[in-house]
């Protein structure tokens, strides 16, 4: 059977455990409608042309695992940040660890999305933000008829969370392959500042294709800053759908560091409603063999005074695929926007690709957009200044790429962070760089 | 130390060195002077390793051994240094981190174990005084952003640093104003001992009032067409470099 069969018949299994009162059951039942509608993209459809999904689509995936698993924290400790203290919402196999995780309901809900679905203190959170950000494609709407689980987390007024909060998806190969269908809900509300980490990893090399969906709110003067590290096993695969809404005064960053995994889309959306806001978008990509990395990104200017800022490095070796798809779209209100966007990409191997298309819909006159992409090799004037100071030819390209995607990491604000993506950098150049990162 | 005999040399199948022989021992510094497109640069470039200069002909000894197929590090591993006329900017990596890498790459290559922080940071102090640049310099991404003079004072605080036995000095005072430049020789002359040698290579005589030559070579046309000593540098700034051109070609 075809998987978007299977994702439909399933669905009425599925249905029978929800809450037929439920707010959330009827735009469940729409959304399974859309999907069946539209399907999978293809690489017909415009924003899915330089990204085949046929490769992992291929695969019969269990949608709801027989067992539950138990992990050891020993065997997962190194895919966390564990050298701070946080908040940590596991996943395993798609189901809620508890024995991993650490949520808080103390002044703030770090918690699971299944409880926000079902407890009635919560509803009226949900009824007011569930689905209100993601839009409905196909694989959205797919997301949005299985979601049962994943992260809720709701930071009410002028609190500042110091706590970074973790939230990791495990799988554990006990399945032949696995789809999971992560969906995560955030509001922050005025004057709230919350630090987020996403992962999935899988422990094994069977084939998981994840589909996720995240819906942020930042309210008014609200700091999110969103990191989300991407560097997983060869059969694994991730579509990203993360939709984040702004009100006015707030700030919103996404990094995104890209080293791993099959497939991997990155569908990320910024909607600012407000003024005076800003919006980054950041991200660093290496890979290598036959791996594809998509970013796919979209920042919508409404009202006026506002900006965004894009930076997007690439390193493509061996045969790997790369498409960075950036498009800001500037309404004819949103007067005095400046839009930044930068893409910059390099290709260690002849057989590396990358298509980069910037997309530019300016309605509003007295703007300031910019947007420049390059793609080029490493420098070779730049590689004999290095060599001539001793430093071998391997160790002058690593320090080389290192510097060449360097600056994004300047705006990550957790120290740990950055130590630990530098350390991924190093580890995915092959070296080690003769200082401490 | 050096010893270049017969070197032809090419770059995109365009001969450039056609025939140097040069002979630099310990102790001594030697000026390579010459009009523009003479083959100065290249000529530094290729002692250094470039990889881009097609060697046709000729050979290429660093005490003894002949250089000519080592990459452009382990010449470096040697003892060679060269100064780049454009140093190149690579942001994100500080001149101390730089250094740091160049330092133990250096020493690893040797067999020895990493230069400890402290000795290192000891170093780095003492020759950044010597060149009287400022600690906020070193944390600054290598190159970006200097001003001509800075990246030259840069250039000679790395030699500094790498003590090697040979520095190829190219060009090393242009765009420097009178200060940069009395800074720069100093720190040259600072350095310079019996054991090991400097290639200055320059087209004015300015530099070589500061850093006095044992000899002066003339190049032209990708060869050498005169040597001598220190006065014919203040010869070539008198008379210019025709009669130098109608010499050879007579």
């Amino acid at each position: 059977m075809e998987l978007k069969d299977k994702l439909v018949s399933s669905f009425m299994a599925f249905e029978d455990h929800l809450e037929a009162s439920s707010p959330i059951h009827g735009i469940k039942n729409q959304a399974i409608k859309t999907f069946e509608q539209k399907g999978f993209p293809s690489k017909k459809d415009e924003a899915w042309k330089y990204t085949s999904l046929k490769p992992v689509l291929k695969h019969n995936y269990s949608l709801f695992p027989k067992q539950e698993t138990a992990i050891d924290y020993n065997d997962i400790k190194k895919y966390l940040i564990h050298d701070i203290d946080s908040y940590k919402i596991i996943f395993v196999d798609g189901k809620y660890s508890s024995y991993l995780s650490q949520t808080t309901h103390e002044g703030i809900d770090v918690c699971l999305m299944s409880a926000a679905l079902s407890k009635t203190k919560y509803r009226l959170i949900v009824e007011h933000y569930f689905n209100k950000a993601a839009t409905q494609d196909s694989l959205s709407s797919l997301n949005t008829a299985f979601s049962s689980e994943g992260a809720y987390i709701h930071i009410p007024k002028n609190k500042l969370v110091e706590k970074p909060i973790q939230i990791i998806h495990f799988a554990t190969g006990n399945e032949a392959a696995l789809m999971l269908q992560p969906r995560n809900l955030i509001v922050v509300d005025e004057n709230s500042h919350v630090q987020i980490i996403e992962r999935h990893q899988s422990l094994t090399d069977n084939p998981v294709l994840t589909n996720s969906v995240t819906e942020i709110f930042a309210n008014k003067r609200a700091i999110v800053d969103y990191y989300k590290i991407q560097n997983d096993n060869q059969n694994a695969s991730l579509i990203d759908n993360t939709f984040i809404k702004q009100k006015q005064e707030s700030h919103a960053s996404v990094h995104t560091f890209s080293f791993g995994g099959k497939l991997t889309r990155n569908n990320l959306n910024f909607y600012q409603n407000g003024e005076r806001m800003d919006s980054t978008l950041k991200g660093i990509t290496i890979i290598g063999d036959k791996q594809h990395v998509d970013h796919n990104t979209l920042v919508h200017h409404i009202e006026p005074n506002c900006e965004s800022h894009q930076d997007y490095k690439g390193i493509f070796g061996d045969s790997a695929t790369g498409v960075f798809n950036g498009k800001v779209v500037v309404e004819k209100e949103a007067q005095k926007t400046n839009a930044y966007q930068s893409n910059n990409n390099i290709l260690v191997s002849d057989k590396a690709t990358i298509n980069s298309k910037p997309q530019l819909e300016i309605f509003a006159d007295d703007v300031k957009c910019s947007h420049g992409c390059t793609i080029g090799q490493l420098d070779e004037s730049a590689m004999f200044y290095m060599r001539s100071r001793g430093i071998p030819k391997k160790e002058a390209r690593a320090l080389l790429m290192y510097a060449f995607s360097n600056n994004v990491l300047e705006s990550v604000k957790i120290p740990e962070i950055k130590t630990r993506i530098n350390k991924l950098i190093a580890n995915k150049l092959g070296v080690n760089i003769g200082f401490d990162l | 130390m050096l010893k270049i005999k017969n070197l032809h040399a090419s770059v995109e199948d365009k001969g450039i060195l056609r025939g140097i022989n040069l002979e630099v021992n310990p102790g001594e510094v030697h000026a390579i002077m010459g009009p523009n497109g003479s083959g100065k640069s290249t000529l530094a470039s290729v002692i250094a390793g470039k990889e881009e200069y097609e060697v046709e002909q000729g050979e290429i000894f660093f005490e003894g051994e002949d250089i000519n197929e080592l990459a452009a590090e382990e010449r470096a591993h040697k003892g060679v240094f060269l100064s780049f006329q454009y140093p190149v900017e690579i942001p994100g990596v500080s001149v101390t981190n730089f250094m740091k890498t160049a330092i133990n790459e250096t020493r690893k290559a040797k067999g020895l174990e990493e230069m400890p922080a402290n000795e290192m940071l000891k170093m780095i102090r003492e020759k950044s005084e010597l060149l009287e640049i400022d600690r906020k310099f070193l944390s600054r991404s290598l190159n970006e952003g200097f001003s001509g003079g800075e990246k030259k004072r840069n250039e000679i605080f790395q030699m500094a640093m790498l003590e090697p036995k040979l520095a190829i000095l190219d060009e090393t005072d242009s765009g420097l104003d009178i200060d940069a430049l009395r800074i720069v020789a100093n720190g040259v002359n600072k350095l310079k001992s019996k054991d090991n040698a400097v290639i200055v290579i320059t087209h004015y005589q300015r530099l070589l009032d500061y850093i006095v030559p044992d000899y002066v070579h003339v190049l032209h046309q990708g060869k050498i067409v005169k040597s001598g000593p220190k006065e014919l540098a203040h010869e070539l700034e008198e008379k210019g470099y025709d009669w130098i051109k109608e010499e050879a070609n007579a």
